[in-house]
C-alpha cells in the first residue's frame, strides 16, 4: 500500500505558480549525511542488501536439505520461465485490467470531487479516504458477500445475460463471478483505487478553472476541452495513480487467493508466496521474485517516457 | 471577486429532456458510482457484523444478532493478534517516522553531494512489489539468521518499507514552506535552533502527522512482507487471513466495524480541529 | 469541432435588461447597454461591482438570472461558450501551460476545424511583435509577451468582441502604459469591438472611446472619457474618476446660464446644465482646476466668481505638480493640484492664499449622494 499524500519525484502541479525557491543553503558539510544517515544505512541493510541477497539466492543451487552453493547458474530463471510464464503472463493482465478500470473509475469521481462538489468536497475527501484505514483483507471478503453466486449482483448481470457475453471471452465461468478472473480484476481494482483518485485529485484540485474556460472560449466543446486540456494539465496525476496502482497490482496474491480458484486464476504472487513459503525452493522464488521486480521497474519506466511527463512543465 | 463564486459554468442551464439532464450530469452519476464501489464493502462489512452466520463461514446473510458485538474477543487468537499489530503499528510509526523527518529535513534543507541517487534510492521500495521485498527480506533473515523469525523481524520490516512514505510525505510539506519565514525568524533575532523549534517544527508538523497517520495505517494493515517474515507470530491482518480459509466469525467484522468508525472519527476530529486552528 | 454563430445586423453589443443573483446578492443588477460595433469600450469599477460578471455572462461562462445579450440581431442567451463570437483574454492570461506559443494561438482555429493554420498564426505573431516566439513555452515568456499571447490566441478567430478581463493587472507600471498604447493600436488595426474590464480609471480613461462607470451591479454613468471626468454625474463618479473637491451649499438663484449657490464662506457660480433640480447640492470642482495665488499677488488680479479666502495647510511635491491643502476661513478643506511650470514660488504651509476658479469647470451634484462614495475602492465594496 502506498502514500495518499506522496507525490511522486519529478511530477510538477499544472496551472500553479512555480513553488518557493528550494531554500538549500550550506550550513555545515556534515550535517545532511548525519541527519540522513540513520534512513539510509535502515535502507541499505533492509532493502538494498536483501535485494543483492535475493539476486544471489537466484543464481544458487542445490535443496533445502542439502544446503544452496552459488553457482552463477541462470538455469534457475530458465527453469521459473518456462515452468510459470503463464501466471506471469496473467499478472500483467489482470494489474493492467485493474489499471485501466480504475482510470475509468477514478477520473469521474476525483473530477467530481474537484469541480462540482462544492461544499461536499471535504466530506468527499473523507469518504475516500476513510475505506483506507480499515483493514483491506476483511474488506476484500466483502467482496465474497458481493459478488455471492445467489447475490443481487449476480442475478442481475445473469438476467441481463451479460455473465453469458463475460463468460464467452474468458472473463467468467458458468454464471457465476466469484472464483473467476473477473472477480480477481475486481478486487484488484477495487483495492488500489483510493491511490488513483488522490493523486488525480490532487492534480485536478490545482488544475486553474480558468484554463478550461478558456478553451471553450476557443471553441473547444466540453469533451475537447477535457482531451486538450483537462487530460493533458491531468497527465502527472494520472502517471502516478497508475504507477501506484499497477506495481502493487502485479506482486498482489490476496485476491486471486480470497476471489479467484486456484490454480486457475493464479498469479506471479502466489507463487512466489508458495515457492518461498510452502515449496521452500528459494533459488526459483528468488528468480521469479528478482523478475519480476526487473519487469515491473522495465515497464514502469518505459511507460513514463511514452507518457511523455517530462514534456509537462 | 465575483470570479470566487463561480465554478464552471455547467449545470445552470434550464433542463430540457431526461436524456439531456442525463448528458450534463453524467460525470456527476459516474463520480457517485465510482463513491458506491468504493463504500459498498464497508457497508456489508457493517451489516455482517450483526449477523449470526449459518456455518462457519461469514458470508451470507442468516439471522440478526448483536452476539459478536457484546463479545468480540470470544475468537481464540483474534484480540491477541490485533494486540500485536497495534504494538508493531506504534513502534515502527515512532521509529520510521523518526529516521524519516531528519532524513526529509536532509533532503530539502541541504544540498549536498549524492541528493540525486538518494532520492532515487527512497523512491525505489515504493516501486518494488510488496512480494519481492517481503520474500528478499525472509531470504536475507534465512541467510544471516541473527535474528530468528518474529515480533523483531517483522518490526524491522515495517520499519524499512515505511521509511520512504514518511519522507516523502514530509518533504511534500516541507518543500512547500516559505524559506523566507525562516529568514525572516533569523532577521528577528532567532538563532538556528530557536528558528528551527519556534519556526521550522511547528510548520512542519501537519506534515510530520501526516505521515505518522499514514505510516502506522500501512503497518497496521500490512499483509503480504508481514505473512513473509513473521515466523510463528500472527498479526490481525494474518489473523483475518487464517480465517478465511478455516472460517471467518463475526467478530471480525466487528472489529472492521470498529476501525471504520475510528478511522472516521479521527478524520472528522482532524477536520474540526483544524477548522478550529484556522478561525484562531 | 464546433463554430460559432455567425452575426447579421449592424454587429453592436445590446446588454437588454441583465441581472445576475448569487442568491441574496445582486452582482449584476439590471443592466442596459449598446456597445457599438467597432469602439473599444471599457467597464469601469471597483472589486466587487459586477464588472467581471458582466463580462462573464457576455462570454457565456455565467447565465444570466434574467435579461438578453446580443450581438446585432444574434441572440447569445442559452449559448456556449464556444458557439459565442466572443473571445476572451483571460485574468492572468490562462496560456495552456502544455502547449509552445504557436498551439496556444493555433488553438482555437483548430477547434473549428482550420487545418493549415501556420500562415495565420505567423500573421498574428507578427501583430503582437512575437514573431519567432512560435515554440516557446509559455512559462519561458515575460509577462507583457505572455499578454500578446493572449491577445493573439484571442484575435486570431477574428470575434466579433473581444473581452479583456483586467488584461494589464498583471504587469508593471511602466509596461502596463506601454501595453495599453498597443492595444490601443491592435484595436484601431483590427477595428474589432473591444469590452475591457478593469478597476484602474487611468487605464480605461487611456485606451477606450467609451467608458460604463460601474457601481453595486450597476452602470453610475456612461460617456467618453472626457465628459465623465468633467462632467461626474454621481459622487461616486466624481470620487473613483480622479479627485474632486465636494463643498455643500444651497441653491440662492438659478438665473440665465448660471445657477447661484451659497456654502460656508461665500456664494459659488455653477453652469446651471450641470446642476441636479434639487436645492441641498455639492458643488464639485477639480483639484487641477484650481488657481492659488497668495494675498498679494490677488489684489492685482481681476477678481473671479468663484474665490474663497485660505491658508495653506500642507503641500506635497509630487513632481510635474505640487499638491497643496488648503483651509478656508469658514473651515472647508479642500485640495489643488498646481503645475510645476517654473513661474510660481512654492507656497510653504502657513501662507495665505487665495483660491479660486471658472465657473465653467464647476458642477453640482444631488446632496443626498454620499460625499464618500468611491473614495476608498475597497470600501466601496461594502
Amino acid at each position: 500500500m502506498s502514500a495518499p499524500t506522496a507525490e511522486p519525484p519529478g511530477l510538477v502541479h499544472p496551472g500553479l505558480p512555480a513553488p518557493p525557491p528550494p531554500p538549500p543553503r550550506p550550513r555545515s558539510r556534515r550535517l545532511p549525511y548525519l541527519l540522513l544517515l540513520p534512513a539510509l544505512a535502515w535502507l541499505a541493510i533492509f532493502f538494498v542488501v536483501p535485494t543483492i541477497t535475493l539476486f544471489s539466492t537466484s543464481l544458487q543451487t542445490g535443496s533445502i536439505y542439502e544446503g544452496y552453493t552459488l553457482t552463477f547458474s541462470f538455469s534457475n530463471y530458465l527453469d521459473a520461465w518456462s515452468r510459470f510464464w503463464p501466471q506471469m503472463l496473467r499478472s500483467l493482465v489482470y494489474a493492467g485490467a485493474a489499471t485501466v478500470l480504475a482510470v475509468l473509475i477514478a477520473y469521474p469521481l476525483a473530477y467530481t470531487m474537484a469541480f462540482k462538489a462544492g461544499r461536499w468536497r471535504n466530506v468527499l475527501l473523507i469518504l475516500v479516504i476513510a475505506p483506507f484505514f480499515t483493514s483491506f483483507l476483511i474488506r476484500t471478503l466483502a467482496w465474497k458477500t458481493i459478488l455471492a453466486d445467489n447475490g443481487i449482483v449476480v442475478e442481475v448481470l445473469n438476467a441481463l445475460r451479460i455473465t453469458d457475453v463475460l463468460s464467452s471471452i474468458g472473463l467468467t465461468t458458468d454464471d457465476r463471478i466469484l472464483a473467476t478472473p473477473l472477480a480477481v480484476i475486481t478486487g484488484l481494482t477495487y483495492n488500489f483505487l483510493p491511490f488513483m483518485i488522490l493523486p488525480l485529485y490532487a492534480t485536478l484540485e490545482r488544475l486553474d478553472v480558468r484554463l478550461i474556460e478558456a478553451a471553450g472560449d476557443l471553441y473547444a466543446s466540453p469533451f475537447a476541452a477535457f482531451r486538450k486540456v483537462t487530460l493533458p494539465l491531468s497527465m502527472p496525476g494520472l502517471v502516478a495513480g497508475t504507477l501506484l496502482t499497477f506495481i502493487p497490482a502485479c506482486g498482489d496474491y490476496i485476491n486471486a487467493q480470497l476471489l479467484g480458484s486456484m490454480p486457475a486464476t493464479a498469479m506471479i504472487g502466489n507463487v512466489i508466496d508458495a515457492q518461498f513459503l510452502r515449496v521452500l525452493a528459494y533459488p526459483t522464488a528468488a528468480a521469479l521474485s528478482f523478475t519480476l521486480m526487473v519487469g515491473v521497474v522495465a515497464i514502469v519506466s518505459m511507460y513514463v517516457r511514452r507518457a511523455g511527463t517530462e514534456r509537462l512543465l | 471577486m465575483t470570479l470566487l463564486q463561480a465554478r464552471p459554468a455547467t449545470g445552470a442551464r434550464p433542463r430540457r429532456s431526461p436524456v439531456g439532464w442525463l448528458r450534463e450530469h453524467i460525470v456527476l452519476i459516474a463520480g457517485l458510482a465510482a463513491l458506491a464501489y468504493l463504500l459498498i464493502p464497508n457497508v456489508v462489512v457493517v451489516v455482517l457484523s450483526f449477523n449470526r452466520p449459518a456455518g462457519r463461514f461469514n458470508y451470507s446473510w442468516n439471522e440478526f444478532s448483536v452476539g459478536a458485538w457484546t463479545d468480540p474477543c470470544a475468537v481464540a487468537g483474534m484480540c491477541e493478534s490485533l494486540g500485536i499489530s497495534l504494538r508493531i503499528a506504534v513502534l515502527s510509526t515512532l521509529a520510521a517516522v523518526a529516521l524519516g523527518t531528519l532524513a526529509a529535513f536532509a533532503l530539502t534543507r541541504h544540498r549536498f553531494r549524492g541528493r540525486g541517487g538518494t532520492n532515487v534510492l527512497i523512491f525505489f521500495p515504493m516501486a518494488t512489489p510488496e512480494v519481492v521485498m517481503g520474500s528478499s527480506l525472509l531470504a536475507l533473515f534465512v541467510n544471516a539468521a541473527i535474528v530468528p523469525l518474529g515480533f523483531w523481524t517483522i518490526l524491522i520490516a515495517h520499519i524499512m518499507f515505511l521509511l520512504s512514505y514518511v519522507i516523502v510525505t514530509v518533504k511534500a510539506r516541507l518543500a512547500v514552506l516559505d524559506p523566507r519565514l525562516e529568514e525572516a525568524a533569523m532577521d528577528l533575532y532567532a538563532d538556528e535552533r530557536t528558528t528551527f523549534w519556534r519556526v521550522t517544527f511547528p510548520l512542519a508538523l501537519p506534515g510530520i502527522v501526516a505521515a505518522g497517520l499514514l505510516a502506522f495505517a500501512l503497518s497496521f494493515d500490512d499483509f503480504i512482507i508481514t505473512n513473509f517474515n513473521a515466523g510463528s507470530e500472527v498479526t490481525f491482518p494474518m489473523f483475518v487471513w487464517g480465517a478465511a480459509q478455516r472460517g471467518m466469525p463475526p467478530q471480525v467484522n466487528v472489529i472492521g466495524t470498529m476501525m471504520f468508525i475510528a478511522a472516521l472519527a479521527a478524520v472528522l476530529i482532524g477536520q474540526f480541529a483544524g477548522r478550529r486552528r484556522r478561525m484562531r | 469541432m464546433s463554430d460559432p454563430i455567425s452575426v447579421a445586423g449592424d454587429g453592436a453589443l445590446r446588454l437588454v435588461s441583465l441581472y445576475k443573483r448569487f442568491g441574496p446578492v445582486a452582482a449584476v443588477d439590471g443592466i442596459e447597454l449598446t456597445i457599438p460595433a467597432g469602439s473599444f469600450f471599457a467597464l469601469l469599477g471597483p472589486s466587487g461591482c459586477g464588472k467581471t460578471t458582466t463580462l462573464r455572462m457576455i462570454a457565456g461562462l455565467e447565465e444570466p438570472t434574467s435579461g438578453r445579450i446580443l450581438i446585432g440581431d444574434a441572440d447569445l442567451s442559452g449559448l456556449k461558450p464556444y458557439r459565442r463570437p466572443v473571445n476572451t483574454v483571460f485574468q492572468n492570461y490562462a496560456l495552456f501551460p502544455h502547449l509552445d506559443v504557436f498551439q496556444n494561438v493555433a488553438f482555437g482555429l483548430r477547434r473549428r476545424g482550420v487545418r493549415d493554420v501556420a500562415g495565420q498564426v505567423e500573421q498574428m505573431l507578427s501583430m503582437v511583435e512575437l514573431s519567432g516566439y512560435g515554440e516557446r513555452r509559455p512559462a519561458q515568456l515575460s509577462g507583457g509577451q505572455q499578454q500578446r499571447v493572449a491577445v493573439a490566441r484571442a484575435l486570431i478567430n477574428n470575434p466579433s468582441v473581444l473581452l479583456l478581463d483586467e488584461p494589464l493587472g498583471a504587469l508593471d507600471l511602466k509596461l502596463r502604459r506601454q501595453m495599453q498604447l498597443e492595444l490601443k493600436r491592435i484595436q484601431a488595426d483590427v477595428g474589432t469591438t473591444f469590452v475591457h474590464v478593469t478597476h484602474d480609471q487611468e487605464e480605461a480613461m487611456t485606451m477606450a472611446d467609451t467608458v460604463a462607470v460601474m457601481n453595486h451591479g450597476r452602470i453610475e454613468q456612461l460617456g467618453s472619457p472626457v465628459e465623465l471626468y468633467e462632467r461626474p454625474r454621481t459622487t461616486f463618479v466624481a470620487n473613483f474618476l480622479g479627485q474632486s473637491n465636494l463643498i455643500d451649499g444651497t441653491v440662492e438663484s438659478r438665473d440665465g446660464d448660471l445657477a447661484i449657490v451659497a456654502v460656508p464662506g461665500g456664494r459659488l457660480a455653477v453652469p446651471v446644465d450641470r446642476m441636479p433640480d434639487t436645492n441641498e447640492v455639492h458643488v464639485g470642482v477639480r483639484p487641477e482646476k484650481l488657481n492659488l495665488v497668495t494675498a498679494e499677488q490677488a489684489s492685482g488680479v481681476p477678481a473671479r466668481p468663484n474665490r474663497l479666502a485660505a491658508i495653506v495647510t500642507d503641500s506635497r511635491f509630487i513632481g510635474v505638480s505640487t499638491e497643496y491643502a488648503v483651509r478656508t476661513e469658514a473651515g472647508l478643506e479642500l485640495t489643488a493640484f498646481v503645475q510645476n511650470a517654473g513661474q510660481q514660488r512654492p507656497m510653504a504651509p502657513g501662507a495665505k492664499v487665495e483660491v479660486s476658479w471658472d465657473p465653467a469647470h464647476t458642477f453640482a451634484l444631488d446632496v443626498r449622494q454620499s460625499a464618500e462614495a468611491g473614495l476608498d475602492p475597497a470600501g466601496a465594496e461594502l
